[in-house]
């Protein structure tokens, strides 16, 4: 079977999606978006522009919180609140992975 | 077809309640959710598991499972001839078919895949696939072969599995736990909705040398007490080949010697640094004339390595 070559893209600042595509997406409502920006789980690149546009590292985030929100049966609210404590559990691994990668072995394991 | 124990995958009796069922899932969900689980199987797991609660926890779903009978998991069976008419025209070969499709077709209307087709848009299935990649693939880019089994429908509304193969490539610069979107490459869409996304998820390996920290990169640099004192210049590895360091004379232990630019590359931007940390090592077995030079540099050294002891206990009182 030929293999297709899939262009890729990456999910970073650099890419943005409108609230229009994030709902798409995602597979949440707009409504739900909504609730996620009031709660301060997802971030628009300009709250106050007319039409919001979020960075594209949104994406995951977003499509975790619908997963979250249909297996674990959860509120709006809850779902902010889990997505809020998991971003805190990745930036403390990401900053425990930082020091440990700065801390020298010990001379031990060396020989 | 091959038969899946929903009941088995739950843990539960072909007898447990509603409400049973419900908690025998929440409790399976919150061990192996890939968002919250680290068990690093729980992403198959789950999918197991959500997908016996999905047609479990649905009455109609359940009664519809249950006419099935119960088989051993992965026996190769036929439903009764009776179910086929229920949910189709009875015409149908259900060779092939994943239970879970052939569920999930009903639960977008009420007569089962054959009829409930109608003309809504569906889009296709979303996939999210870890993509295990060395620091040397990550730091030169590469290309994976990624295969997938995707559900299509066919004329009648039908879910069939068919292979999907990609080779994708995966620029340079990526880190551990950066994602990509492939846009199109998941499920096919079916009455002009639109195709399922691929999203990758990267996962860089620890490499046995080198230690990353975002586009930065440290090793240890183990050297001899006397090129720490002195000073040398040595050949270290990185990632784009050996280079030669100049370690100046009296390096501490701990020092961190930066080599410009010679980290990971961003896909927008410079590349990462490269850190040397400095370890300083003694042979493990010594020669006597070794041992010689040594007492006559004890005996000549006016070092104390401890004299911060009594000065600090002192400002401590």
């Amino acid at each position: 079977m030929e293999a297709e070559h899939a262009e890729a893209q990456w999910l970073t600042e650099e890419c943005e999606f409108s609230l229009p595509e994030l709902v798409e997406l995602s597979g949440s409502s707009n409504e739900e978006l909504r609730e996620l920006v009031e709660y301060g789980a997802i971030t628009p690149v300009n709250p106050e522009a007319p039409q919001w546009v979020f960075p594209g590292k949104c994406l995951p985030t977003v499509r975790a919180a619908c997963r979250l929100r249909v297996s674990f049966d959860l509120e709006p609210h809850g779902v902010a609140l889990v997505i809020s404590l998991l971003d805190r559990i990745h930036d403390l691994e990401a900053q425990m992975g930082s020091l440990r990668a700065q801390l020298p072995r010990l001379p031990s394991e060396f020989w | 077809m091959k038969y899946k124990d929903y009941y088995a995958i739950l843990g539960v009796q072909r007898n447990a309640s509603s409400e049973e069922i419900k908690r025998a899932y929440r409790k399976l969900a919150h061990k192996y959710h890939p968002d919250v689980s680290k068990d690093p199987a729980g992403e198959e797991k789950f999918k197991e598991v959500a997908e016996a609660y999905e047609t479990l926890k649905s009455p109609e779903k359940r009664a519809a499972y249950d006419q099935l009978g119960a088989h051993p998991t992965g026996q190769d069976f036929q439903p009764p001839p009776d179910w086929g008419k229920q949910y189709g025209d009875g015409q149908f070969s259900f060779e092939g078919v994943d239970l879970a499709d052939l569920f999930a077709g009903l639960a977008a209307g009420r007569h089962g895949p054959g009829k409930q087709s109608g003309q809504l848009r569906m889009p296709g299935q979303d996939y999210e696939v870890t993509a295990h990649i060395t620091l040397e693939e990550a730091y030169r880019g590469t290309e994976i072969g990624l295969n997938l089994t995707v559900p299509v429908h066919d004329e009648e509304g039908f879910p069939r599995r068919v292979p999907r193969t990609f080779k994708v490539r995966i620029p340079k610069g990526a880190t551990n736990g950066q994602r990509l979107r492939l846009p199109g490459s998941g499920g096919k869409g079916f009455h002009g909705g639109r195709d399922g996304d691929l999203y990758l998820n990267i996962v860089v390996h620890p490499h046995p040398l080198f230690r990353v920290n975002g586009h930065d990169l440290y090793f240890d640099l183990p050297l001899a007490p006397w090129e720490a004192v002195l000073g040398a210049t040595v050949e270290v590895p990185t990632l784009g080949g050996p280079v030669q360091l100049k370690v100046p004379p009296n390096a501490r232990a701990g020092q961190q010697l930066r080599l410009a630019k010679r980290g990971l590359p961003r896909p927008h931007g410079a590349e990462g640094d490269l850190y040397a940390i400095v370890q300083i090592v003694v042979p493990a077995a010594t020669s006597e004339r070794e041992r010689e030079l040594f007492r006559e540099l004890a005996q000549s050294s006016t070092f104390d390595p401890r004299g911060r002891f009594q000065k600090e206990l002192k400002s401590g009182s």
